[in-house]
């Protein structure tokens, strides 16, 4: 069997490089790729949103009802594990074998990480709000904040984690991430534009047209980071303790 | 900056096939655990590629997604479960 995988491996790498061969050159200006939608962007990004980073305004403004249904496939991918793998205590029945008892906390990796997790903390935040002039935006924002957390459950235990961040909370703030995001799409549509069209919220935020859709902009990527960092916990939870939120890794 | 392609061709040629063997080795390797280390330095490497490329936005979430937290649930999992894997 496993030489027929094998042979099989090799047939289809082989075919797939031979097919590559007819893919334009990397970074060749006249790909097909290239020659649809790119030039608008980069022609009049900087004139539509004012935001300098043009994957940015892609993402959240010209793709947003794509992103949309990204934040809300994480969402989906995290209550799914919560679903399959979550017990509570009334049906515990110890399917996997028992852990052995967790050795002593390590203060070295206490103190360490009492110094990082701030300052992973800010920087999360910082990724999350400079995402418009700087590589980064929710997605890489939502999950270095939720390493942070994950980093606590590593170095203390789960249940440090836990008396900080309860698991309701946790499936709260994912919710509210997409809320968030859905949210301003519609008021975008109450107050007279399409669906996250964020030019609709100039009267609103007393800017203009232009500005407002940068605004807007923060706006879904402040949803997209909650839903992500609460996934990212939510995860690391189910995953690390075979669902029974006791004891993790 | 001007963009060429193959513009740091040296830097390829050490990248690509340290790629290639470790997308292999987390493959064969027996014990899962291992399996996630070498999967997460693959992760790293596959950043420095993007970052290379100039995609930075990609790079940046390869190095978040794929080297840190990927590899962190990964090992949660294999050592919850049996650690070796059977085939």
């Amino acid at each position: 069997m496993k030489r027929i995988t094998l042979l099989l491996i090799l047939v289809l790498g082989a075919v797939l490089l031979k097919g590559v061969e007819d893919l334009p050159d990397w970074g060749d200006p006249l790909s097909p790729a290239a020659r649809h939608v790119s030039d608008y962007y980069i022609t009049h990004t900087m004139s539509d949103t004012a935001v300098p980073n043009i994957v940015t305004s892609v993402l959240a403004d010209y793709r947003g009802y794509d992103t949309m249904f990204e934040t809300v496939v994480i969402f989906c991918a995290g209550i799914t594990v919560l679903t399959l793998l979550r017990r509570t205590h009334r049906q515990r029945k110890k399917v996997l074998p028992p852990r052995s008892d967790r050795a002593g906390a390590d203060i070295v990796l206490q103190a360490a990480s009492r110094l990082l997790i701030p300052m992973m903390q800010i920087f999360a935040l910082y990724v999350v709000a400079h995402g418009h002039h700087s590589p980064g935006g929710g997605f890489q924002g939502g999950v270095i904040m939720g390493a942070s957390f994950i980093l606590l459950a590593l170095s203390h235990d789960v249940k440090t984690l836990l008396a900080l961040l309860h698991e309701r909370t946790v499936l709260l703030l994912s919710g509210v991430g997409v809320l968030i995001y859905a949210g301003i799409g519609f008021f975008c549509m109450f107050l007279g534009g399409n669906f996250l069209d964020y030019s609709a919220l100039a009267g609103v935020l007393g800017v203009s047209p232009v500005m407002a859709r940068s605004h807007g902009m923060l706006g879904v990527e402040i949803g997209v980071a909650f839903t992500v960092t609460a996934i990212m916990v939510s995860l690391y939870l189910d995953l690390a303790t075979g669902g029974e939120l006791d004891e993790g890794l | 900056m001007v963009l060429e392609a193959g513009y740091l061709w040296p830097f390829d040629l050490l990248i690509l096939p340290m790629v290639l063997i470790l997308a292999v080795a987390s493959l064969v390797v027996r014990d899962l655990v291992s399996a996630a280390i070498i999967f997460g330095a693959y992760s790293f490497l596959m950043c420095l590629l993007w970052t290379e490329m100039m995609a930075v936005d990609v790079a940046f979430t390869e190095a978040a997604v794929g080297a840190g937290i990927s590899t962190v649930l990964f090992l949660g999992t294999a050592l919850y479960i049996d650690r070796r894997s059977k085939d």
